[in-house]
């Protein structure tokens, strides 16, 4: 059954591109794919492991990856022949990677971000709906509630970092039937609640801070995905929670359970919900569903 | 240490920047004009990753507590030690109690500031630079304001040793002539209709004032993108790509170019059409607002050269200073 697995994309040839004198970028598809994102993964963890001289950045993206050198150290010509070696190498049928899943608890149709997105109503395609009740509508949902099902339904795996630090980007762990596509509002937001849930193209993302936005917005989850006091017991080593390669489990939750997360959050008391798994693609490809359930239930724990 | 009396429109500490985080969405900071930057490091005898002070237009009023050495450096800035001219790109003592004042950059945009030893904050994820958009490095992540209290480095050059230096001027750029931004065209060049591809190094961009720190967003015709069926996870509008992570230095086209600088966003869905080089980023950081910039296509190689030749201005300054 087609429906229950992942199809394969055939990804085109890579393309290498020079950023000035000092970076490559990579684009290994124009459209989104599975594909395309393990292997930017699997790329850029070998170039992590290799240690090449000159190196100063390695940034997996959701269908392509980016380096930063010092071009004193390593021609650019050098780098791109490095990739294209490290690329030949790869094949992320035989490549796993250990990982973690992380549980976002979420809050959906919280005052704040309701405040927010009815604000600026007349940045959206349908200023008479709610972002959720829109989304709902163009995915082919009955109401809002089988939406957020099918939101929370299956992970959702961080396929890039970035825009500010500490922004999740996330592709839903489904076969591309099931994949909900929102476009982003016609106009951006100049306002965003911090920690707002969103999503916009093929995406979510968890914003970590106030500020401009285009996604369309769901909910808000009481922890934090940026602490740049390293102040919470999970943030000692980064000042950013959600890592490329991290499956975010979002969680439904109510009000209470909201306040309750959130004052442990100020309290420094909350335990993140975390969880060590070695992901296989191959295993993920062949049955998601099943994968899924398995890596959001037994987490295989490091310690 | 040194008192802020004044803090100017928009004066950060910075170094060289904050490496190894991109893919978290940690951009470099550091400062715009890097070469400035190192210039004023070299005129008072301090490593290039010394911190130094970023002034924006205009000047930061100081006064000094420490016996020590101060230079200035990039854009032409008035400014007076207890009333005696300060000259730019020169080491000058100062005295414990003086004060410095300083006004608007007659041109160019940023002038840096530097103290012997450098200004001593704590370093965040191994730079000292302030990143102003999450509240990181420098002084509690943010611009100085009066009030604010700078301790400086140990074990600077002694002050007989640097005070009197000075940078050769031809080994300077010309900053008022200084408007061609050599560009390596790439990334996602392809999105673009071959017309507004000419166009984009054809036309003279104006510097609109939404130009700062994460980057500069330039003013001219509207760029043109081919028509396509938007691959799968892109987004509707034709600007829009399957996210990608953007250089420093990137041109970036949400219709209008913006320029990416130090505090880029890392990433995101517009497309990228090309890469300022390392070379001209310096010169881009010190356009003014409605002044105007011109991109010339270059290969990596050409890009390669420009970088030797600042290398090469730099070296000789610094064998001017120490002979």
């Amino acid at each position: 059954m087609n429906g229950n697995r992942i199809e394969r994309t055939e990804l085109p040839e890579p393309r290498y591109e020079f950023g000035g004198d000092d970076h490559v970028f990579v684009e290994l598809d124009e459209a989104m794919s599975f594909d395309a994102n393990f292997q930017a993964m699997a790329i850029t963890q070998q170039i992590d492991e290799r240690d090449i001289a000159g190196v100063t950045e390695i940034c997996p993206a959701n269908a392509s990856y980016m380096v930063r050198f010092d071009p004193d150290v390593i021609h650019p010509e050098t780098m791109v022949e490095e990739l294209k070696e490290i690329a030949a190498e790869t094949d992320i049928s035989e490549y796993s990677w250990e990982t973690r899943v992380i549980t976002i608890p979420v809050l959906f149709q919280d005052p704040w971000t309701h405040e927010t997105l009815m604000q600026f109503r007349d940045h959206h395609q349908d200023p008479d709906a709610t972002d959720l009740e829109y989304s709902a509508r163009i995915n082919g949902f009955d109401g809002v509630e089988g939406f957020i099902d099918a939101f929370v339904g299956s992970p959702h795996m961080v396929t890039m970092v970035g825009f500010v630090p500490g922004l999740p980007w996330c592709f839903q762990m489904v076969p591309r039937t099931e994949q909900l596509e929102v476009p982003k509002y016609v106009q951006p937001r100049t306002d965003t609640p911090s920690r707002a849930v969103g999503f916009g193209g093929a995406f979510s993302v968890v914003y970590p801070v106030q500020g401009a936005g285009g996604y369309q917005l769901y909910g808000r989850t009481p922890i934090e995905v940026l602490d740049v006091d390293q102040q919470l017991p999970n943030f000692r080593d980064s000042m950013v929670l959600p890592n490329p390669g991290d499956i975010l489990n979002y969680r439904r939750i109510d009000r209470e359970e909201y306040d309750t997360i959130r004052e442990e959050i100020e309290e420094g008391t909350y335990e993140y919900a975390i969880e060590a798994v070695e992901f296989v693609p191959d295993a993920f490809f062949e049955a998601p569903h099943e994968y899924n359930e398995e890596l959001t239930k037994t987490g295989v724990s490091s310690s | 240490m040194i008192e802020v009396v004044k803090g100017g429109v928009s004066t950060t500490i910075q170094d060289l920047g904050r490496f190894g985080h991109y893919h978290i969405g940690m951009p470099p900071s550091g400062a715009m004009d890097l070469f400035s930057h190192k210039v004023a490091n070299a005129l008072v005898g301090n490593a290039s990753d010394a911190a130094t002070l970023e002034m924006t237009y205009d000047g930061a009023d100081l006064r000094f507590e420490e016996n020590g050495v101060i230079a200035l450096a990039g854009a032409p800035m008035p400014a007076e030690l207890d009333g005696e001219d300060v000259p730019m790109h020169e080491a000058v003592r100062v005295e414990a109690g003086q004060e410095l004042e300083t006004g608007f950059t007659t041109e160019g945009a940023r002038t840096y500031l530097s103290v012997s030893a450098g200004i001593d904050v704590p370093e965040v994820m191994g730079s000292r630079s302030t990143y102003t958009l999450v509240g990181i490095g420098g002084h509690e992540g943010r611009t100085l304001q009066a009030g604010d209290e700078l301790v400086t480095g140990e074990n600077g050059a002694a002050p007989d040793t640097v005070v009197g230096n000075t940078a050769p001027e031809e080994n300077l750029p010309d900053l008022e002539n200084s408007n061609v931004l050599r560009t390596v065209i790439g990334l996602c060049d392809y999105r673009l209709t071959d017309e507004s591809r000419e166009q984009l190094c054809d036309v003279a961009w104006k510097v609109t004032p939404e130009a700062d720190r994460v980057g500069y967003r330039l003013e001219g015709p509207e760029l043109e993108f081919v028509e396509r069926e938007q691959p799968f996870g892109a987004g509707t509008d034709s600007s829009n790509v399957v996210d990608v992570g953007y250089p420093i230095g990137s041109i970036q086209l949400p219709q209008k170019p913006i320029v990416l600088m130090r505090d880029a966003v890392t990433g995101g869905g517009y497309a990228t059409i090309g890469t300022v080089i390392g070379a001209d980023r310096s010169l881009l950081a010190q356009r003014r607002t409605h002044e105007t910039v011109r991109f010339e296509p270059v290969t990596v190689e050409e890009a390669l050269d420009a970088r030797q030749s600042v290398q090469d201005d730099l070296a000789a300054i610094r064998t001017a200073i120490e002979r």
